[in-house]
């Protein structure tokens, strides 16, 4: 286990996302609204296109999270949904997630994280506790 | 118009949610996730989520318009295959602002009598 310390920055990870892997998304939650596959509906209800299950971009940045100290570690996860992140058909849509060490003490890490796509921030007021062992 | 009335409504599914290592491995595989013994952080939505939408749907709200506005997971352990899972959701609440109406719905995740996960979804029905 390396050693962390407070305001120390995580090293960011890109994650694709695409159609392909919002249908994916859909069929491993359940969350089949047509608003993250159908761009037909999307735009029918005032979308600028397909939009990513806001939770799919969170599991990404969990997904993040548990790259440091692995899923079990993970004690608390929050974040706001802030604007969406738009797919059009085959584009590879990138997703930055970058952290941020705010408190260190003996047994466990308090991180924020980012989420940005373009320079546009979806995430917001994402933090994450996690369990050292 | 929201009723105020639905703050303290709770749901609880009939019926346990059996978790499958299959289940856990496709949630994993869709996130990209090399460790499936354990199920990821955010994996108890796939439950809470459907029974929000019944507790939204029997207080009249409209799911079709709903939102999700922000989300949080305190999780006691990590859910595993196995594991029967019950789900009880409550609207903790409820208030109308520029005519949305936003509804924070916590939902305890149990095994047996041990809890398991707590999650809070806030929940904008766009007017």
């Amino acid at each position: 286990m390396s050693t962390f310390s407070a305001g120390q920055e995580l090293a960011p990870h890109t994650f694709i996302i695409n159609r392909a892997k919002l249908l994916g998304y859909a069929n491993a939650s359940g969350d089949q609204n047509p608003i993250h596959q159908d761009e037909i509906f999307a735009k029918s209800v005032g979308l600028e296109n397909v939009i990513a299950h806001g939770m799919f971009t969170m599991a990404l940045a969990g997904r993040y999270v548990s790259e440091i100290a692995g899923s079990e570690s993970v004690k608390e996860f929050s974040s706001r949904f802030i604007k969406p992140v738009v797919v059009p058909a085959d584009i590879d849509v990138e997703l930055i997630v970058s952290g941020k060490v705010l408190e260190v003490s003996e047994n466990s890490l308090k991180l924020e994280i980012n989420a940005t796509c373009g320079d546009v921030k979806v995430l917001g007021m994402a933090k994450a506790v996690i369990a050292l062992s | 118009m929201l009723n105020p009335d639905i703050v303290g409504r709770t749901f609880t599914g009939a019926t346990s949610f059996a978790v499958t290592q299959e289940s856990i491995t496709q949630f994993c595989e869709a996130i990209g996730e090399p460790n499936i013994s354990v199920a990821p952080p955010t994996y108890s939505i796939k439950i809470s989520l459907a029974e929000s939408e019944v507790l939204l749907k029997e207080s009249g709200l409209d799911w079709n318009r709903v939102v999700h506005g922000d989300q949080r997971f305190e999780i006691v352990r990590p859910i595993v295959a196995g594991d029967s899972l019950t789900c009880s959701s409550t609207i903790e609440s409820a208030r109308a602002v520029a005519g949305n109406e936003i509804v924070t719905v916590r939902s305890d995740l149990h095994s047996g009598p041990d809890l398991i996960t707590s999650s809070w979804s806030t929940l904008v029905v766009r007017a």
